[in-house]
Parts: structure tokens; C-alpha cells; sequence
């Protein structure tokens, strides 16, 4: 079977404008490929590029070069060459982000916040509302706080609503931002759980996992990346 | 990371509307410089940028407002195909500004009539398009009034009454009630309590994504940009220097300008 996710030459650098046109090189021709039903844990030092690749997964960074195909059976598309309709399509239809941090959409209650990526593809309020329920018990949110708005929860209910969030629909392709980074140990179980499910409906999965007992659970190879050599400034004395 | 999950309706129809090459200058002063973009239906284009890089210059182009110096402005009319909305007669300007387009402006009084009931404001554009039975439009009127979370007892109550976040909101509901397929904000939260922002935000989110809108917007708050807008065009100086996926422009940006933009942003 062909991989769903297939990264070819990819190459990134940060160029900052306003302080002093530092170039910062963080990768180049990486190639990565994630089949259906595997897990790949990115790994390597921190500022290696982790984060940096499953964003340009996602389409939130831009790659300098090299392609990223997602491919389905609605064909593939690359990443890093689609223009934003493309890939806010694809983020509706194939593409999961759990990141640690949720972004907290004034006045919205948790449970249609966690239900919305199933509403967004079409399913009915209702069983959206239930699946996002069944999410929301299972990573142990008090139902009282189910229809508020989690601007005002703690830091580990709002990364725990948006672990919620980032499961809630059967995406073919998962990115994981250390999911269960800051979690108890409860918690962790659950997000090994879905994980596991995950995998075994079939999804692709990328992810940051620095907990290593999560890590070895979940993950069939471990891909690292290694921070790319920036020529170091002469010192000026 | 992203604003609202959401469908994009129509995915195979063509695009809503076209800019080529927009041009204008106030004198000798350039105001807008070669501006090209398409707008998708049920797409938010969110324009950034400081005061006077042209966004809202851009913006009265867009809606007739102003005539460009070089340039065009294509519209997807049904049943007729891609107008020149610059060439069109007063008569047909007037119907599609009125019945295909609504305009939000930043300051409510400049979009309502202050001298009229809040249920005429809203009334009032659904009979321009033929509506006469009073009871509908009363009813039609209510119902709208409720959406944008105005109580029915303030129906008969002149918008100067209002507060300004009311009054915003009662603008938007102007707009929206006679269904509009594009609908233009001009910093729609602009001068507004950050808790009043706060509301309407979720408001405008829910009605985009309920109605199918396309929106442009204009705005100098990259907050609202995130929330509301699928894709962004960065202004300065007249010209576009850098456009793509909000959350992309947003989080890697480019272009020096945009760099500056987005690590100006003080945290709150």
C-alpha cells in the first residue's frame, strides 16, 4: 500500500527580517513516509525541526522546497504547493492537529468546540454532540463544564478539550503535538487509547511524543531529526 | 491554529469575485498599486495592514464606493456570468449593492438611518426589494433582530438609544437580512469595548459559516483576522506584499512587513 503521507526534498529555514536578517536553517531534503495505520514518532533535541515539520504537515508553515504529498483516495494533494482553499479543504476532510494548546474561540461552549470538526464534515448536531461527550469522559472534563466556554478552564482542562477536539472526527492523517505532555497519568492512558484506535481505523500518524512510556506504546519507528549546522558567526573580537 | 473548521460551499463553482490590477491615487499621492485577488464563495478574505496601506481604499473600490484609475472589478452575477461592476448602469449598481452585496462600515451611524425604528432599519431593505405585508416585514424584522441577540422589546426603539456594540450589531443585521451572497466590513469592531469585540466576533463566525458568506474585511487587529478570515492579503503602501492561509501568514510570515506586524502584537 503507498504511504498517505510522503515528504520528498523538504527544506526549511527562517529568515528573520527584523532582527538583523538571521537566517536560521532548520532542515533540508527530509524525507518521510507514514503509512496507513503507522505511527512515526518524531524525534531529536530540541530546535532540531520537530515542530517545525508537522506544522509544514499541516500547512501552517511554508517549506522553501521539496514536496509534501497527502494522499487519499480523493488523490493527493502537496502541501506545500496548494493555495489556501486546497488546504482548508484538506484540513476539513483529511488532516487531525492535537496541539497542547487551545485556542480559545470567545464564548463557544467546550462540547461544540470538540464537536465541530464533525459538524464541519457534515454529520448532524446531535451525534456530533454525542461523540464529543464520549470524548469529553473519557479524558475526565466534569460534565458541568461541558457547556461552558473554556476560557476561563484550567491549563490542563483546555489542553485536554482540545486533545478532544483533535480526535473527534476519523481524519486519515494525524499530527501530534506532545498530546501527552503535562497530562496525569489517567489522562496519558486515554490519549495512548485513542491513538491506538486511531491506528488501528487506518490513520496515518506523526507525532511529538517526549514521553517515552507513551512513545513506546504507540510508535512502530522512531524518525530523527538532527539540528541542521548553521555556520557559526565569526566572533567579532 | 486555524480559524472555524468549515465547509466551503460550491467547491467547483468559480470564483465570486475578481480583482485585476486595482489602481488609484488621491493627486499625486498613489493609494492603491496593481491589487489582483479572487474571492471564493463562502470565502473570508481578511485585509491587514496599518492606516493608509490602502485597505480601505481597496475596500470602496470593491463595493463601487470609488472608481479605480486602471483596473477591474468582476462580479459573478447569477444567470449572467462575471460583470464589470464599474460598468454597470446607477439602477443596476443600486440592485446589486442592495439585494447581492451589504456593506458594514466601522462606525454604525455611517450604515444606519438614526432617524428611523431599528425595526425600519431592518425592515426598510427588504421592502427596497419588494416586500410590502408589514406583518412579514415586522416578523422578518424580529427575527433578525433576535440573531444578532437584540430583544424583540427594542424593535421600536431608535438606534441613537442603542449602545454602540447594539448599534453594530443592528448594522449587521441591516446587512444580512435580505441574504446577501458577499457582504463587505470595513474594521467592524473597531472602537468597540473588548468584551462587546468578543460577542460580535462569535456573532459574525456563527452567520459566516451558517449563511455561506463571503466576507471581505478589513481590519488592523490581527486577532479578528485569525478568528474570522480563511485566507489574508497584508497591505502596505498601496500594495499587497504578502497573502496566503491566515494561520501561515500569521505564524510564518515572509515579508519583513509582516514580520514587523506580527512581533508588534504586544501579548495580552
Amino acid at each position: 500500500m503507498q504511504p498517505i503521507i510522503r515528504v520528498r526534498g523538504l527544506a526549511k529555514q527562517f529568515v528573520l527580517h527584523t532582527q538583523d536578517e538571521a537566517h536560521i536553517p532548520v532542515f533540508s531534503g527530509l524525507d518521510l513516509d507514514v503509512r496507513a495505520g503507522e505511527c512515526v514518532a518524531l524525534a531529536g533535541p530540541s530546535g532540531a525541526g520537530k515542530s517545525t515539520l508537522l506544522r509544514s504537515l499541516y500547512g501552517n508553515y511554508k517549506p522553501d522546497a521539496g514536496a509534501i504529498l497527502i494522499c487519499t483516495d480523493a488523490g493527493c494533494v502537496d502541501v506545500a504547493a496548494a493555495d489556501p482553499r486546497t488546504i482548508i479543504e484538506l484540513r476539513r476532510t483529511t488532516l487531525g492537529y492535537v496541539s497542547q494548546f487551545l485556542r480559545v474561540i470567545p464564548r463557544v461552549p467546550a462540547i461544540d468546540i470538540v464537536a465541530e470538526p464533525l459538524t464541519a464534515l457534515g454529520r448532524p448536531a446531535g451525534p456530533a454532540r454525542e461523540r464529543a461527550a464520549e470524548l469529553l469522559t473519557r479524558l475526565r472534563i466534569p460534565e458541568r463544564l461541558w457547556r461552558l466556554a473554556p476560557a476561563t478552564f484550567s491549563g490542563g482542562e483546555q489542553q485536554r478539550v482540545n486533545i478532544a477536539r483533535g480526535f473527534a472526527a476519523a481524519y486519515p492523517v494525524l499530527l501530534l503535538d506532545e498530546p501527552t505532555a503535562s497530562l496525569d497519568p489517567d489522562n496519558r492512558d486515554t490519549v495512548v487509547a485513542l491513538i491506538l484506535e486511531a491506528k488501528a481505523r487506518g490513520a496515518a500518524i506523526a507525532g511529538i511524543l517526549h514521553d517515552e512510556g507513551a512513545r513506546d506504546r504507540v510508535a512502530d519507528r522512531v524518525f530523527s531529526l538532527t539540528p541542521a549546522v548553521a555556520p557559526e558567526p565569526c566572533p567579532a573580537c | 491554529m486555524s480559524a472555524a473548521a468549515r465547509a466551503l460551499p460550491v467547491p467547483d463553482a468559480g470564483p465570486l469575485l475578481c480583482a485585476r490590477g486595482l489602481t488609484k491615487s488621491f493627486g499625486a499621492q498613489p493609494a492603491l498599486e496593481g491589487v489582483s485577488f479572487d474571492l471564493w464563495p463562502g470565502e473570508v478574505l481578511g485585509v491587514v495592514g496599518e492606516s493608509g496601506s490602502g485597505k480601505t481604499t481597496l475596500l470602496n473600490i470593491l463595493a463601487t464606493h470609488l472608481a479605480p484609475d486602471a483596473g477591474r472589478v468582476s462580479y459573478d452575477w447569477p444567470e449572467r456570468g462575471l460583470v464589470d461592476v464599474h460598468a454597470l448602469a446607477e439602477a443596476e449598481k443600486r440592485r446589486l449593492l442592495r439585494s447581492h452585496w451589504g456593506f458594514v462600515h466601522q462606525n454604525p451611524r455611517d450604515g444606519l438611518r438614526m432617524n428611523v425604528s431599528a425595526g425600519a432599519n431592518v425592515g426598510e431593505k427588504l421592502m427596497a426589494l419588494g416586500l410590502r405585508h408589514y406583518g412579514k416585514l415586522r416578523a422578518r424584522a424580529e427575527e433578525w433582530l433576535g440573531k444578532v441577540e437584540i430583544g424583540p422589546e427594542r424593535l421600536d426603539d431608535l438606534p441613537a438609544t442603542y449602545s454602540g456594540g447594539m448599534q453594530q450589531r443592528l448594522q449587521i443585521a441591516r446587512n444580512l437580512v435580505t441574504e446577501p451572497r458577499l457582504v463587505f466590513m470595513d474594521e467592524p469592531t473597531g472602537g468597540l469595548d473588548v468584551s462587546v469585540q468578543a460577542r460580535l466576533l462569535d456573532l459574525l463566525r456563527k452567520l459566516v459559516a451558517e449563511l455561506g458568506l463571503a466576507v471581505v474585511i478589513v481590519t488592523h487587529d490581527l486577532a479578528v483576522a485569525r478568528l474570522l478570515a480563511d485566507r489574508l492579503m497584508v497591505m502596505r503602501c498601496g500594495r499587497v506584499v504578502e497573502s496566503g492561509l491566515t494561520d501561515q501568514v500569521l505564524d510564518d510570515p515572509h515579508h519583513p512587513y509582516t514580520q514587523l506586524l506580527v512581533s508588534s502584537i504586544l501579548q495580552a
